[in-house]
């Protein structure tokens, strides 16, 4: 165990706390909401987070694997947050969720 | 020599990086309303998990590796602005509110300008 290792174990741990609040609070926002668009960019977000848990958690083991879930996830992140958008737009009028009023039409 | 160079430009990276979702994610529930959560979701975000996967691709050894670690960045950095862009139009169009402070709002002209000349064509069209 070099100290270059012992450097790299260390970081690695910080890593995983900072991603571990992000993760936190970035729930936290999917929870309060208040509108649908920012439960989505939230779960956008979320995506994101995971990747660099993936990408972490690659260096800490050495499995080279996780690198094509993390590619997997990423496309299915995209597809998902792409399908949100077509339905928030054909949801269009129906109802905007938190009384902010209504659309200037 | 060459692994422990490795070792502490990717521990940097990782840390860089994890530094970057975190303010994302503060900006995600600090910032007062959709469209400049976006920006803070969008460009940190992408950026945090980018340099992430960076990290994972300067600590491999093999080639093969490397490539997809890079194309996994390639492909993040080209979906994300999309994912943005159509999420932020989405929202626009189904009439969720800009923040009050807003000063300037761009699209609004564009959007009902838009509305008006289909309804003139629509009303054009019926008439004759």
């Amino acid at each position: 165990m070099t100290s270059s290792e012992t450097f790299l174990n260390a970081t690695v741990l910080i890593a995983l706390v900072l991603l571990s609040l992000s993760f936190l609070v970035t729930v936290w926002r999917v929870v309060i909401g208040p509108t649908l668009p920012d439960r989505i960019l939230a779960l956008d977000m979320l995506v994101a987070v995971a990747l660099g848990f993936i990408a972490v958690i690659g260096i800490m083991t050495g499995y080279a694997l996780y690198l094509d879930i993390a590619i997997a996830l990423g496309l299915v992140g995209f597809l998902a947050t792409v399908a949100f958008a077509r339905f928030v737009m054909n949801r269009e009028g129906a109802e905007v969720d938190d009384a902010e009023g209504n659309a200037d039409d | 020599m060459i692994d422990i160079i490795q070792n502490y430009i990717a521990g940097l990276l990782m840390i860089v990086g994890a530094a970057f979702a975190l303010v994302a994610s503060v900006g995600l529930l600090r910032l007062p309303d959709v469209y400049s959560r976006m920006h803070a979701a969008s460009k940190a975000g992408t950026l945090g998990s980018g340099v992430m996967l960076l990290a994972l691709a300067v600590v491999a050894d093999d080639i093969a590796i490397i490539t997809r670690a890079l194309a996994g960045i390639l492909f993040f950095l080209l979906t994300a602005p999309i994912a943005a862009h159509l999420l932020a139009k989405a929202a626009y169009a189904a009439g969720y509110q800009l923040w009050e402070s807003s000063v300037l709002d761009q699209m609004g002209v564009t959007v009902s300008n838009n509305k008006q000349d289909k309804e003139k064509l629509e009303t054009g069209n019926k008439s004759p």
